[in-house]
This record gives C-alpha cells, sequence and structure tokens, in this order.
C-alpha cells in the first residue's frame, strides 16, 4: 500500500514536472513574439521607412544671411499623429549657397529653442541655454551646441533628413553632425 | 431578512469572519491617533482616483490628434467634466502629498523597523508607482507642457550610458513624440501601474493588519528580533482595543476632510490645463513641470553641466538603494524620534532641500524672459538727462536682448547679474570686454555689435549707478577714466 502510493506519487510529480516544462516551452513560443512586439520600437530600426530626405521650399524662401523657422511633416508619421508630426527647426541660409539646419529641440533638455535675429542668438525658455548663429554653444546647461540636420539643395528646393527626436545622448545614433569643437555628453 | 441574505452569502462566500477578524483586530490604544490616519487617506484619494479616473475615460480619448480636443470637450462641453477633471488633478496633488507626509510619519515613528521590512519596502514601491502615476498622468493631459517634457524625458534617457537611444525610442514607442507616445502612456496611466498599485496596496494592507499596527515609539523601548513579536502580542492582549470601535472613526474622519478639500479645491481653482495645443510648431512657449516635479527642474537648471548626467542617472539609484536598505541597516534599536536626531535632520533637510528648489523654480531665475526686449520697460529714472549717445546705448540694450537675462530695476531676466549698479562693479574698458567676449555664463557678442553699437551700450551701462556712488574708475589711468 505505501510503496504504491509512493510510487504513483513519485510519478504524479513527474507529471507535474512534465507539464510545469510544456508550459514554460509554451510560455516561450507565446513570449517571443510578445518581446518583439514591445521592443518593435528600437528593433524596427530605420528601414521602417523614417531618416528620409525631405523639402522644406524652395531655396528662395530662405534669405542669404537670415535664420528662418521651417516645418516638415516627419516621414514616418502616423494617421494618429496629428499635430506631433509637425516638426519645425530653424534654417540659416549663411551665404545664399550654405545652409544650415538646427532642430529646435535644445541640446540641454530638448525645449524648443527660439531665435532672436537682433542678437543673432538662440534662447531656451527652460533653462536658460544660449547659443550663437552658428549653433555652436554660447552659455548655460548645454554641453554641446544645436543639433544640425544633414542639408542639401536639390532641384531649387532645400532639403533635410530626418525622422528623430535628437536628443543629446543618442546623437551619434541618430547621425546628426556634431558642431566642431563641441562634445557630446557621456 | 437581510440576516438571511447575509448568512445566504456567508455560507457560498466565507468572508465575514475574516473581515470582522481585520476590522476588529487589537491595536495599541496610544495608536487610535491622529497620527495614524495618513495611510488610510491616501487609500482613500487612490479610490476616488479610480473613480474620476474612470469617469474621464468615458469621454477621454488617447489619441495624439484628439486628445487635447477631448480636454476641450471635457471642460467645456460635457456637463461637470470640468468638475470631475479637476477632482483627478487635486486629487493626485492630494494623493502625493499625503502619500509623503504618511513616509515621513512612518519613518519618524521607527514603523519600518523589524518585523515591518516589506512593509516598508512595498511602501516605496508605492510611493513609486504614485510618482509614475503623477507624470504619466501629466503626459495624458496632452497640451505644450506635456509634449516638451516628454522631450525632456527622452532627453534624461537618452544620457544612460549604451542603453540610451534605445530607451528612448522605447518611452516614446517609435523615433518621435507621437501618437504612439501617448497611446503607450495611456497603457501606463490607465492599465500597468494601476494594476500594481492596486496589488501592492492589498498587499501592504494585509501586512499592516496581520503584523499589527506599529505601536506608538517610547523612547528607550528598543525593538529587539528576538523579542518584538512576542512583547507587541502581549501587550496588545493586555491593553489592546478593537481598531473599529477606537481607531477607525478618526481614519473616516480624516478621509472625509481630505476628499472634501479636494472637492473644495476642485471647485474653486478648477482643473489643470489644458495649456496649448501639442504642436511642436509652437514655439512661442515655456514649458514647465507639475507642481511636484519643479523641484526636478530647478536642480536641472542649477547643477553645473558636467555633474548633470552622472547626477541624473546615478542619484534616482542611490536615493532608491538608501530607502530600501533602510529597514536592514537600521532594523533594530530606538524608534522614538525623541532619540534619533539624525532621523529628524534628514527630514528636515530634505523637506528644507525640496521646498526651497520648488520655490526657485516657481521664479526660475535661470530662464532667460524671451519677451522682455519686447514687453518690459526701462525705468524712466534711468533715461532721463541722458546724453543722445546713452539713450542709443539704453535702445541697444533692449534691441540686442540684454533684459532678457539682464534687469533693471527689477524688470527683465534674472539669468545674468541686475544691472543697476553695474557701473559701479565695471568701468568702461571691463564692460567693452565683458559684452564683446562674453564669459561667465554670458555669450560674447563681438559679431553682433558693431563698434559704434558697442560704444552707445557701455555709454549707458556706464550711466548705472546709484546717485550717491561713482562710477568704477581705472585706478591705472591718471586721474582717473575721464568719461
Amino acid at each position: 500500500m505505501s510503496d504504491l502510493s509512493i510510487n504513483s506519487l513519485s510519478r504524479r510529480q513527474t507529471f507535474l514536472k512534465l507539464a510545469t516544462a510544456f508550459n514554460g516551452a509554451v510560455g516561450v513560443v507565446l513570449g517571443i513574439p510578445i518581446v518583439r512586439y514591445l521592443f518593435s520600437p528600437v528593433t524596427r530600426g530605420r528601414d521602417g521607412g523614417y531618416d528620409r530626405w525631405i523639402s522644406l521650399g524652395s531655396v528662395d524662401q530662405f534669405p542669404a544671411g537670415q535664420t528662418r523657422l521651417a516645418a516638415y511633416r516627419n516621414p514616418s508619421a502616423s494617421p494618429t499623429d496629428g499635430e506631433t508630426a509637425e516638426i519645425p527647426c530653424w534654417v540659416r541660409n549663411i551665404d545664399g549657397n550654405n545652409f544650415q539646419i538646427f532642430a529646435i529641440n535644445c541640446a540641454h533638455l530638448g525645449c524648443p529653442v527660439r531665435w532672436f535675429p537682433q542678437s543673432r542668438l538662440f534662447m531656451c525658455p527652460c533653462h536658460g541655454g544660449v547659443y550663437y548663429e552658428d549653433g555652436s554653444r554660447a552659455s548655460g546647461p548645454p554641453e554641446r551646441g544645436l543639433f544640425e540636420y544633414p542639408v542639401k539643395i536639390a532641384d531649387g528646393s532645400v532639403q533635410i533628413k530626418v525622422g528623430e527626436l535628437p536628443t543629446p545622448g543618442a546623437s551619434a545614433a541618430n547621425r546628426l553632425i556634431q558642431i566642431k569643437g563641441q562634445t557630446p555628453c557621456a | 431578512m437581510i440576516r438571511s441574505i447575509g448568512r445566504w452569502f456567508d455560507e457560498r462566500l466565507p468572508l465575514s469572519s475574516p473581515i470582522r477578524d481585520a476590522m476588529e483586530h487589537r491595536i495599541p490604544p496610544e495608536t487610535a491617533s491622529w497620527f495614524y490616519v495618513f495611510g488610510s487617506a491616501a487609500m482613500t484619494v487612490f479610490a476616488l482616483q479610480l473613480v474620476t479616473g474612470i469617469l474621464l475615460a468615458l469621454i477621454y480619448v488617447p489619441s495624439a490628434s484628439e486628445a487635447w480636443n477631448s480636454l476641450q470637450i471635457l471642460n467645456h462641453s460635457v456637463t461637470l467634466g470640468w468638475f470631475i477633471r479637476a477632482l483627478h488633478g487635486w486629487g493626485s496633488n492630494f494623493m502625493l502629498a499625503i502619500v509623503l507626509i504618511h513616509m515621513v510619519q512612518v519613518f519618524l515613528f521607527g514603523a519600518y523597523k523589524y518585523p515591518r521590512e516589506l512593509t516598508w519596502i512595498f511602501g516605496i514601491f508605492l510611493l513609486l508607482m504614485t510618482l509614475g502615476m503623477a507624470f504619466t498622468g501629466q503626459v495624458l493631459r496632452f497640451d505644450q507642457d506635456a509634449y516638451w517634457g516628454l522631450g525632456i524625458g527622452a532627453s534624461i534617457s537618452s544620457r544612460v550610458p549604451i542603453a540610451g537611444a534605445a530607451l528612448v525610442k522605447l518611452l516614446l514607442g517609435g523615433p518621435i513624440i507621437a501618437g504612439a507616445t501617448l497611446s503607450r502612456f495611456f497603457a501606463l496611466h490607465v492599465f500597468v501601474i494601476p494594476g500594481l498599485l492596486i496589488a501592492f496596496i492589498g498587499l501592504h494592507v494585509l501586512m499592516v493588519v496581520t503584523l499589527g499596527i506599529n505601536e506608538w515609539p517610547m523612547p528607550g523601548r528598543l525593538v529587539r528580533r528576538s523579542d518584538y513579536v512576542e512583547k507587541y502580542h502581549e501587550m496588545t492582549r493586555a491593553r489592546g482595543v478593537p481598531f473599529t470601535s477606537y481607531g477607525a472613526w478618526k481614519d473616516a474622519v480624516f478621509s472625509g476632510v481630505i476628499l472634501l478639500a479636494i472637492a473644495g479645491c476642485a471647485f474653486y481653482f478648477g482643473p489643470f490645463g489644458p495649456s496649448g495645443q501639442p504642436d511642436p510648431r509652437v514655439i512661442q512657449t515655456v514649458p514647465r513641470p507639475d507642481y511636484f516635479f519643479l523641484w526636478l527642474y530647478a536642480l536641472l537648471s542649477l547643477l553645473p553641466p558636467q555633474l548633470e548626467t552622472p547626477v541624473l542617472l546615478i542619484g534616482p539609484a542611490i536615493a532608491l538603494i538608501i530607502l530600501l536598505a533602510l529597514p536592514f541597516v537600521s532594523g533594530e534599536g530606538e524608534k522614538s524620534w525623541k532619540r534619533r536626531p539624525i532621523a529628524v535632520l534628514t527630514i528636515l533637510l530634505a523637506a528644507v532641500g525640496l521646498g526651497t528648489f520648488t520655490n526657485l523654480a516657481d521664479h526660475a531665475p535661470w530662464s532667460p524672459v524671451m519677451d522682455a526686449s519686447t514687453a518690459a520697460a526701462i525705468p524712466a529714472k534711468l533715461l532721463t538727462g541722458r546724453t543722445p549717445l546713452e539713450i542709443q546705448g539704453a535702445l541697444v540694450f533692449e534691441s540686442k536682448q540684454c533684459h532678457n537675462c539682464h534687469a533693471l530695476g527689477d524688470i527683465g531676466g534674472q539669468r545674468g547679474p541686475a544691472l543697476d549698479g553695474v557701473a559701479v562693479r565695471l568701468t568702461s574698458d571691463q564692460l567693452v570686454r565683458q559684452v564683446l567676449q562674453g564669459g561667465g555664463n554670458m555669450p560674447a557678442y563681438g559679431k553682433n555689435l558693431n563698434p559704434a553699437a558697442t560704444t552707445a551700450l557701455v555709454a549707458f551701462l556706464e550711466t548705472l549707478h546709484p546717485p550717491g556712488q561713482r562710477a568704477a574708475q581705472d585706478a591705472s589711468l591718471k586721474g582717473g577714466a575721464q568719461r
């Protein structure tokens, strides 16, 4: 009698172990797609359609020697994004041929910088970062200059390569140009 | 009749005796005190948040293109929608405040010591979740502050070594702040964190009931692992009083007062925002965090740039480790605040520190006043009797945005020093150098000021000294600098 119960108990324990292992396997089968779904914003990468050349409008909208606000619709926008996909940027026409396009986001913590043409400075309303007209850091908490988008002139229009929110730590990854003499934060 | 219905249910769902046991468990008589009401009040406010949150979800649309509009509808079109929003917003502020007070009380009364270490640790989790609810809730109020606040969150996350870029995308749900961002904050605010909160509140309360409420700390009565539980039960057996007949009414009264206070604030002050539409093209904005994150905003402005990233990334980890380690480091010994001066000083220091930072963030002296150069006046007394050159200098002062960072007669920015008496501090040569080369925290204006403008500006600045005091003069010049 006692022998029997011990035997059947150990057999049932084996069954329980097998059932647990089986559920573990099912968990992995279900878990892999869940994890892939969760991490898709990271793993989708640049092939998902962002990081594209976008036109900001014809060159004559940006007079030489001036810095003007422009906006573009983010290339990877979805219908539910609404106005959040309309991203502004500062377009500086240096001399008629050369352009600099600065991200609107302060290199400190991403607040929108404003251009003051009289003093030729960008100022940030949040923590007081200030930049010169070429985007280099003038004062305040930012550790580097403004983020710059790659720019080219094609078919008479100013085109920039965009698609990602520029952030101080990820600047190398988002391929925005580093302004000379400035180092990104670690 | 009611009794028989009750019996019917109790036969099938035997809950009445555990509930009665929990309600009438014996508590030390001194703990039926007004100091012991904060935990239950926090739970009551959480219940209010659940109810009002569900009510808001009836109207709110968690879509980046519609959220702001649905908030407007709640505020202006739906009957009493503004009041429910205001209840939820004020409830959030009250909940955080009460949770903090509860934590201070528990800390000062030594309630985290043996055998209640885990109750404290779960309490820390609950604090983190409450802060998480406050931040995610601020995002759901999808306005300009929410949009740029997300940008700040992304910028901070991006500074994490190696994983930074991936973290930003996980936080935003994509490469930019957009529809996916709001959706995931909605999921966190409405499903994930509340679910965890309910679970952990349940465990937290279960532990309080089963371990017994912390006794009133008496100086000299030390906690020892060897005999604490035994002594506690001895005491509650000998002198304990049932919770429902002694302590509960104070909990109920305080919870009611708090609910009334929230309703009063909601009625008089109304809902929070939303501010402008979350349109990144509208850059005429001055983003500010909600009240409970103002101290962080101040800290981010005042830290030296090189220290910012380490402090941001390591600081919270250290704070968390200290809080979690506390019951293990001082799990025994003295409970009374009267014999724990360091504990009392820690609380005072934290309160003064947070209070100072919050107060500073209210004025934000580090932010330039973005419209001072067009909207702020120069006091008339600084302009009367001036030469044309000096008046010209005052114009340069305004047009070159000096006023955005420098105040005159208390008007203007406070990023840089006020210039009312600048001529006493700097000679005209030093003024020219400071203006052209910048330095300290000032940009160099060399490229943007022609010599005529510089001369005029410095001539104006030279007049800025109190009537009885002479302007600073270069001692190396014979007879002093003549101007």
